[in-house]
């Protein structure tokens, strides 16, 4: 059975595609087959992300008119045996992305023996966003602490609980997992800043992470590589954490404290 | 910014007023999520003056259609005022 996961948020720039392609490449690591979709029409980015962008040839788009077939389009990670990345169209209509088209591609997916499929969602409420979500098992919602960031993951925690199959068949619902990202313990300390415990309250989503604010995540999309491989970072760390728990693993959560910096790191930097 | 605050250059503790005004707004789109929107009311209006004044003279004015809430309850008012007989 594949397990389809949409990574989605409503609000635009809060670490979807950071996630989406950290997210996938966690579970290759730990060896399983995995796809991951940009459903982004019009906006490509994952494959930057991902640094797979001149290999694009064809696209989701491609594959559901049929132009293509689902494994012409799929990309191999450069980082990952069993990763691929199936990037979205960057001239076509978002109104391309049919139903029945998105549905096709998920079973052939499933047909090739894929067992997690990660659906990296556009920002906003309209097709792509929804399309995205639509055939889902479970979802991270990507927040920051940040307000209109919460509200918009409230809006669109409505629209999976209205919209996805598993909503409309009544059965099991999807999955919710809460990913806090750029997450400052230094401001969340002095009041500054929401923590990660009050966007829980506030949603009341259980929470499958928090992803420190960093500059590795830059480092990362500079280089085309995605943010779990930059070596001792936390943001790596932070989401291998997120895999674990994910799989069902104890991983108490870490980076959400703030510790005052000693003398010697003050002196000398760290 | 208070003039201690400016000597010591402490910021402002925001978070806490980040939270409120998320539970207030959020608490409110939830109970409005699902339930009808009182976007109808103009056209109920409309209709409303079409069937009375099948029987009665009255001018749009004469109708005011409103909705409120009240705790748990939503109350639909509907207020006609009949011309006076002459």
């Amino acid at each position: 059975m594949t397990r389809i996961i949409v990574v989605t948020s409503g609000k635009g720039g809060v670490g979807k595609t950071t996630t989406s392609a950290s997210f996938a490449s966690g579970l290759a690591m730990r060896g399983f087959k995995t796809a991951v979709i940009d459903f982004d029409v019009g906006l490509r980015n994952l494959d930057l992300i991902m640094g797979c962008e001149r290999r694009v040839v064809y696209d989701l788009v491609n594959v559901i008119s049929g132009e293509a077939t689902l494994n012409q389009a799929l990309i191999k990670d450069k980082h990952c045996e069993n990763l691929f990345v199936l990037p979205a169209s960057q001239t076509r209509d978002k109104d391309a992305l049919t139903e029945e088209g998105v549905e096709k591609v998920l079973k052939d997916l499933e047909h090739l023996g894929f067992e997690y499929v990660i659906c990296d969602s556009p920002a906003g409420i309209e097709r792509g966003a929804v399309m995205a979500l639509t055939f889902a098992d479970e979802a991270i919602i990507v927040t920051n602490p940040e307000v209109s960031s919460v509200r918009d993951s409230d809006r669109i925690l409505g629209i999976l609980q209205a919209k996805s199959k598993r909503a409309q068949a009544g059965g099991e619902p999807v999955k919710e997992h809460l990913l806090v990202t750029r997450y400052s313990p230094k401001r969340v300390e002095d009041g500054e800043m929401l923590s990660y415990k009050d966007v829980q309250e506030i949603l009341r989503v259980p929470i499958i992470g928090v992803i420190p604010e960093s500059e590795s995540v830059l480092h990362a999309s500079n280089q085309g590589t995605p943010a779990i491989h930059i070596e001792q970072s936390e943001v790596a760390e932070a989401y291998k954490d997120v895999i674990a728990r994910f799989l069902g693993e104890d991983a108490p959560l870490r980076f959400v404290s703030y510790e005052k910096p000693g003398l010697f790191k003050r002196l000398f930097g760290g | 910014m208070s003039l201690l605050s400016l000597i010591f250059g402490s910021k402002p503790k925001t978070a806490n007023m980040a939270k409120e005004r998320l539970q207030l707004i959020i608490a409110r789109e939830r109970v409005d999520d699902g339930k009808p929107s009182a976007d109808f009311l103009p056209a109920m209006q409309q209709e409303l003056v079409a069937v009375i004044s099948k029987y009665v003279h009255v001018n749009a004015d004469d109708i005011k259609v409103s909705m409120e809430k009240k705790g748990n309850y939503e109350v639909l008012e509907v207020n006609i005022v009949l011309p006076e007989q002459n």
